[in-house]
């Protein structure tokens, strides 16, 4: 009897609590996904740090982690330079330094951080800025280097920079190979922030660098939002029409129920399966007929018989074609029979109750399944591998040549590229920020499309309520 | 059994006759709902169809707009004639069939567009009409059915806005709107507060005059009230047909009388 009470009293708790973990969890992840994404971007001080062995070496700290071998703590630094000759281990932009070895860090206003193409960043000194003979030295230097770059890159002087770093030797660098410049430890908080969203913006709205590990993730943005416009084009008029004969017009026997079923259930199958029936059906089976037909010219390098965007969308329609059914289905199912006899009485055909009354009303049903499509399809990766995305694709798929779409290109996907980064860079502690910045972009692309869905949604349904 | 065979009282001339009705049975999935059922009714007067619960007037309604064409599982035989034309014939062109025998169901079904869009629905699916000529027609509409005045200013609010009453006659104006011949009214009243009904009878009186009206109906004071005809129903089978004045203070049946006198305490 009491142990009755009890749980009389606990279990609204109980339910209480399992949605508190619910938003806890969510809060974390993207807790987690904001600073580790968007800290990424945010001008870090950098250090110059001397050894007991006498060497001096610049860098920014990224994190410590206990030594491997004895107690002690060790510091990892990003130190760039990786044309840097002297370096012991050259090519490598990170050096783990076991604390008991630093004599002395140091943050010297004067350190500059170099963002170039080829060769990544430069962190050390600017000794000097030559432009047509002249040579401008230190501060003088700096003012001419930021002034150079806040140009457009076609108006930028052709001129040559002298950079040294602290633990070597002094070289040429060309500007044209420059894109950007700081010295964070003699940032203004608001300078900070400016380059911050300027860093932001170049992550969104330039091509991947280094082989994915660096530069931005536009074409991966495009391509991913393009696939999945691609794909809500084909799979809702098939959804909806397939939900519409389901509903409307097949008479409901134990066909239609077993038709039901198995729409119910294609929606369970693994996603990689429809990866591999894409490759084989719309791939190698129809793209490669289609070349031989319409692209021998080309033949035997391959048109629509590879991996592509149509096949990518196509294959993705497939997976997201039953929740589309489905979820159409169920809005049709919820309206009244009560309308559509009303629409019927007044003279109305089957076809003008439908599309008066019938369409209008699953609106929002429609919208429901839009977003679930959308939400399923921009978050595949697996059967993307088979049918079309690209690690790195030289160009969109949307162009100002004709036909503007190129259904048939190879595209980047930010699932893809995530993925890519984080497993097939060069340097794993390269790929990790942008991994987060990535996922955080992935989340937010999916939000923003759901959003839009979600707003069009209840501005149908005030609009049905009150217009 | 006693229900013996019961011939309709009341045969009208054709000239007066709207529906015929001959011999009509109807099953759902074979489970019969209608029994050969026999009658006339008459051109520009009311008849009331009374009747214990389940006992097929919903359905012999349903059956003279062929609304059950929608469901498959229904099966008839027996003749109707409208206007002395078969209705189930070949060359019948249901849609105009049913524009002409109009129908309000027993819950208030309005759609989800503005009160001007749900009147003018049946309209626009002719689509003969320029915006002038419409406008005035729903106008005319929603006076027959005593709604003008209440609505008029907002003619483009959700009709779902309206009260239940309100909506029952939006449904009336939006059937008279396609100007039927036939008004099939099923219960239009047993959702609706005594004012309402009230309004809805009087309604039914003014209307006669332009069209046939058929009313379902299981208060028997309202029967009583607004039917010239009434025809009392059991069972699917047609026990009793006569004026409504017969019907209710001269019942020629014990059944009938059982019933009315049952319902009316
Ligand atoms: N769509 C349907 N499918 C199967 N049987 C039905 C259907 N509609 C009605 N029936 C059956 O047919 C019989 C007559 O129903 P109907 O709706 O015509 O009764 P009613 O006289 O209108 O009753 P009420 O006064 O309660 O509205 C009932 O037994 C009912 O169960
Ligand atoms: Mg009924």
């Amino acid at each position: 009897m009491n142990r009755k009470a009890a749980w009389h009293g606990l279990w609204p708790w109980l339910c209480a609590a399992s949605v508190a973990l619910s938003l806890l969890l969510l809060g974390l992840l993207l807790t987690l996904l904001l600073t580790r994404g968007l800290g990424h971007f945010w001008p870090a001080p950098l250090e110059a740090v001397t050894l007991t062995s006498g060497e001096t070496f610049a860098g920014e700290v990224i994190r410590e982690a206990e030594l491997p071998d004895r107690s002690g703590q060790e510091r990892l630094y990003f130190i760039g330079n990786r044309d840097n000759s002297a370096q012991d281990s050259h090519g490598t932009r990170f050096r783990w330094v076991s604390l008991d070895t630093i004599l002395k860090r140091e943050a010297p206003a004067q350190l500059v951080r170099l963002s170039r193409s080829p060769w990544g960043d430069f962190i050390g000194q600017l000794e000097a800025f030559e432009h047509s003979g002249q040579r401008l030295e230190d501060n003088a230097a700096w003012q001419a280097l930021s002034q150079a770059l806040a140009q457009p890159k076609n108006a930028r002087p052709n001129a040559r920079l002298t950079l040294r770093p602290l633990n070597g030797e002094a070289f040429i660098q060309p500007l044209a190979e420059v894109y950007r410049a700081s010295r964070p430890n003699a940032m203004s908080w608001l300078s900070k922030v400016r380059y911050w969203a300027d860093g932001v913006g170049r992550f969104l709205s330039q091509g991947p660098r280094a082989a994915n590990t660096g530069g931005g993730v536009w074409p991966a943005i495009f391509g991913t939002v393009v696939m999945v416009i691609v794909m809500s084009v084909i799979v809702m008029p098939f959804g909806v029409l397939a939900a519409i004969y389901l509903n409307e017009i097949a008479q409901q026997h134990r066909f239609t129920r077993l038709v039901r079923i198995g729409v119910r259930n294609l929606a369970g199958v693994p996603s990689i399966v429809y990866g591999v029936f894409g490759l084989g059906a719309f791939v190698y089976g129809i793209g490669a007929t289609v070349d031989e037909w319409f692209f021998s010219a080309s033949l035997p390098s391959p048109t629509f018989g590879t991996g592509g965007l149509l096949w990518a969308s196509l294959t993705l329609s497939l997976l997201t074609l039953p929740v589309v059914i489905v979820a159409t289905e169920e809005g049709l199912a919820r309206i009244p029979d009560a309308q559509r006899e009303g629409a019927v009485a007044l003279g109305a055909t089957r076809l003008e109750t439908l599309t008066r009354v019938v369409l209008p009303m699953a609106a929002p049903a429609m919208l429901t399944a839009l977003i679930l499509a959308v939400a399923r399809a921009a978050g595949e990766v697996a059967p993307l591998m088979l049918v079309g995305v690209a690690k790195l694709a030289p160009q969109v798929p949307v162009d100002a040549t004709f036909p503007y779409l190129h259904l048939e290109r190879k595209f980047m996907h930010l699932g893809y590229h995530l993925f890519d980064t984080a497993f097939h860079g060069d340097s794993v502690q390269a790929a990790i920020p942008l991994v987060y910045a990535t996922a955080l972009l992935l989340v937010l692309i999916v939000l923003v499309l759901n959003l839009t869905a979600i707003f069009l949604r209840h501005y149908l349904r005030r609009k049905r309520a009150t217009t | 059994m006693t229900n013996a065979v019961t011939t309709p009282a009341v045969r009208f001339a054709p000239e007066h006759t709207s529906l015929c009705i001959e011999g009509l049975s109807l099953a759902y999935a074979g489970k019969p709902a209608l029994d050969e059922l026999t009658l006339d009714i008459p051109r520009h007067r009311i008849t009331a169809f009374i009747g214990p619960s389940g006992c097929g007037k919903s359905t012999l309604l349903r059956a003279l707009n062929r609304l059950h064409d929608l469901n498959p599982d229904v099966t008839r035989q027996g003749r109707i004639a409208f206007e002395g034309e078969d209705i189930h014939a070949a060359h019948t062109d249901v849609a105009e069939l049913r524009r002409r025998i109009g129908m309000v169901f027993q819950a208030p079904n309005p759609f989800p567009m503005s009160i001007y869009e749900n009147v003018a629905f049946g309209l626009r699916l002719q689509n003969r009409l320029k915006k002038r000529q419409r406008d005035d027609v729903i106008e005319w509409a929603l006076r027959s059915a005593a709604l003008w005045d209440e609505v008029k200013d907002r003619l483009h609010t959700s009709a779902w806005q309206l009260s239940g009453g309100q909506q029952q006659r939006l449904v009336i104006a939006r059937t008279l709107a396609v100007k039927p011949d036939i008004l099939l009214l099923d219960e239009p009243a047993s959702a609706l507060d005594p004012i309402s009904t009230l309004k809805i009878e009087e309604l039914m009186g003014d209307l006669k005059h332009q069209l046939t009206l058929v009313l379902v109906t299981h208060n028997m004071q309202q029967a009583a009230r607004v039917s010239d005809y009434t025809a009392f129903v059991d069972h699917g089978r047609l026990i009793e047909y006569g004026t409504t004045d017969d019907i209710f203070t001269n019942p020629r049946l014990r059944r009938t009388e059982n019933y009315i006198t049952g319902r009316m305490n």
